[in-house]
């Protein structure tokens, strides 16, 4: 039972396991929903789906299945009869029931089971197919004392066709985007643990050794608590062309400060130089020489820049080949300096990695940083994290 | 025993065939949604209308699995110890119960609420896996399986900060909380002034959907400031015609302060409202 959907969600991509369609299957059989195939969407949304951006892929994956149905070993195995039959004894009046003799349950549920096959898009108003507003006898909201009710009464309630035909989770589908909580995860594989910082923890064997040697005497040692103990120097790109990626260096930022104690950032425009600043609306005001941040932090911190690293060759190449002013080393001398301070290091960036080879200076910093650049996607996060970590 | 919404809490109809589900089938049941649509009010709101006690457990950042079990006090006992009390032979006085302890070793059906638990480290969910799923755990220091009495309704609510694993996820039922549209949003404005001017009412709604509507807006208002928006303008007694003056000189709501809780968003919103007023003749 409901293997074929099962099967079809599978084939859609949605992760879903065995035991959650065993869940379903235990949920229909405690009769947890009547008979509208508007309950069992939600109630199979509910049981199979276990995130919100899923939600538009199950709801295209649920109207294809219950659109094509004719393809498929019948429809009775989806919403049995005798569901039907409830619902509608459950829906319908006295008098209802009386005039709905002249045309017999069978009939109706056969017709029902027809139309659904045929109906290939949701349908409002109008005669015969089933949808809202209508006067057939088949959907919710309409005139027909015959009708059955596809769908409960509740004012929040749509009927079943429409429901996943409006996918109101469109925008949330995550299989493009580079969410701050995917980054998170790839960040994750930066950790290392380590104990620092204020003794808080029992440490119940130093304790027990420390009481013994006491005398019995209680002598309590405490230890501190594990933490995060990775640091990283973060260089943005900033301005120029890196515009179009201001979102995703943003989110890359957030994930990176919720995830790293330890954790300094600096802005660059196109190519680090001499100077860098870490407040942008005060770049010119607030200017800090490299060489400070250089000396400041030690060589256990990894590096990594965000930046599309497209400019003119010569802003890396030669002296005086900044747009902003006039630098006296050449971009590619300062960042030999700090891939030497730091020797863990990566570069991320924003632009797709097949157009890489067409811009002389993404090829230029690529080598300068030995291969080590990566794009910035899910993928390529953890590619860096992974050459980070060694 | 169904759940159906309260008179205090509208819960939509897949929101209540979530919750039933959960009941009947005895899995846990992740909520997600905006913050601000009422995912921690849900697990009060179930536990009153099917008359059953709430244990409560809010994660923090440093928060660990074992914390909701039990705690084992190892200072109290070596000190009772020194201090030569006789409470120091039995080991259970030491033994402090977590939130999942109390709601196993309760007598009735309870409810568990899991607040946040986005907020605990990635492992913490890995480390429950055992105890949601068979409903029990063990007890190392008193060698003892504590089971529960009645498997209790965990409802586990989740601000996506944190993805969690997926074999946790596999033993949930998930909804996701979408936010109101406005017929519902009527009924849960209702729902909380009774009294409410019709006018008054409509007027609101129309100026917070279009206030949701703006575009770039790093925080959208949600159902919680809406509620605590409708309350500044009844204390105030803002006339609805205040809020009708859309097109007029000051197209920014008045106590604006409640809905938009980002200087960001503040900024972007009066720097549209100002654009909209200078292409007025």
């Amino acid at each position: 039972m409901l293997v074929d959907f099962f099967l079809h969600l599978k084939a859609r991509q949605l992760p879903v396991s065995t035991n959650e369609l065993l869940a379903l299957l235990e949920a229909l059989e405690a009769r947890l929903v009547s008979a509208s195939l508007d309950d069992f969407y939600l109630l199979s949304r509910t049981i199979l789906v276990k995130d919100e951006a899923l939600y538009d892929r199950f709801d295209r994956a649920f109207g294809e299945y219950f659109r094509g149905i004719e393809a498929l070993p019948g429809f009775a195995p989806e919403v049995p009869e005798e569901w039907l039959e409830l619902a509608a004894r459950k829906h319908l009046s006295e008098a209802d029931r009386l005039k709905l003799q002249k045309l017999s349950y069978e009939k109706i549920f056969e017709q029902l089971k027809e139309r659904l096959a045929e109906q290939k898009e949701r349908h409002s108003g109008g005669s015969k197919w089933i949808g809202t507003a209508g006067t057939s006898p088949y959907g919710h909201g309409g005139y027909n004392p015959e009708g059955v009710r596809i769908g409960g009464e509740s004012v929040g309630n749509r009927t079943a066709i429409k429901v996943w035909d409006q996918r109101e989770f469109r925008n949330l589908d995550d299989s493009v985007d580079l969410g701050i909580r995917n980054i998170k995860v790839a960040l994750r594989r930066l950790r290392r643990f380590a104990r620092k910082g204020a003794a808080t923890e029992l440490d119940l064997d130093g304790t027990i050794a420390g009481t013994a040697r006491n005398g019995g005497w209680l002598d309590l040692h405490l230890r501190p608590e594990r933490h995060n103990a990775v640091k990283v120097l973060l260089f943005l790109d900033i301005g120029g062309s890196m515009d179009d990626h201001i979102q995703a260096c943003e989110e890359l930022f957030s994930a990176a400060r919720a995830e790293f104690k330890h954790l300094e950032h600096f802005y660059f425009h196109n190519c680090v130089y001499e100077g860098v600043w870490k407040d942008n609306r005060r770049r010119h005001g607030e200017k800090l020489s490299t060489w400070d941040v250089i000396h400041t932090y030690g060589p256990d911190y990894k590096l990594v820049f965000v930046g599309d690293a497209s400019m003119s060759p010569y802003e890396i190449a030669r002296p005086g080949g900044s747009v902003e002013h006039w630098n006296e080393e050449a971009g590619a001398v300062w960042l030999e300096r700090l891939l030497a301070t730091w020797p863990h290091a990566a570069w991320l960036n924003p632009l797709a990695e097949a157009h890489w080879g067409y811009t002389p200076s993404i090829q230029m910093i690529e080598q300068l940083l030995g291969k080590r650049m990566f794009p910035l996607t899910i993928d390529g996060l953890e590619r860096a994290m992974r050459s980070l970590s060694k | 025993m169904k759940f159906q919404g309260t008179d205090t809490y509208v819960a939509t109809r897949d929101l209540t065939l979530a919750v039933n589900a959960a009941v009947a089938l005895q899995r846990p049941l992740l909520i997600k949604g905006e913050p601000g649509t009422g995912k921690t009010l849900l697990a009060e709101e179930v536990a009153r209308a099917l008359g059953m006690p709430l244990f409560q457990w809010h994660i923090k950042s440093t928060t660990k699995a074992q914390q909701g079990l039990y705690e084992y006090d190892a200072v109290s006992r070596l000190r009772d110890s020194q201090l030569g009390d006789p409470r120091v032979e039995d080991i259970s006085h030491y033994i402090v119960h977590g939130v999942l302890w109390q709601a196993f070793e309760c007598d009735e059906p309870s409810v568990v609420l899991i607040d946040e638990i986005d907020k605990a480290d990635i492992e913490f969910p890995n480390d429950l896996l055992r105890e949601l799923d068979r409903m029990e755990f063990h007890c190392y220091e008193l060698h003892r399986t504590i089971k529960a009495k009645h498997r209790p309704l965990i409802i586990i609510t989740s601000n996506n900060e944190k993805e969690l694993p997926d074999a946790f996820l596999r033993r949930c039922f998930f909804h996701y909380i979408k936010f109101p549209d406005k017929e519902t949003m009527q009924r849960i404005v209702a729902v909380h002034f009774p009294v409410l001017k019709h006018e008054l009412l409509k007027e609101a709604l129309e100026v917070f959907f279009d206030l949701r509507e703006v575009p770039g807006l790093k925080k959208k208002p949600s159902t919680s400031e809406l509620i605590d928006w409708l309350k500044l303008l009844l204390a105030e007694d803002i006339p609805p015609e205040a809020l009708r003056a859309k097109e007029a000189k000051d197209a920014i709501p008045p106590l604006h302060g409640a809905l938009l809780k980002n200087e960001q968003d503040v900024h972007l919103f009066e720097r549209i409202a100002f654009m909209a007023r200078r292409k007025q003749p």
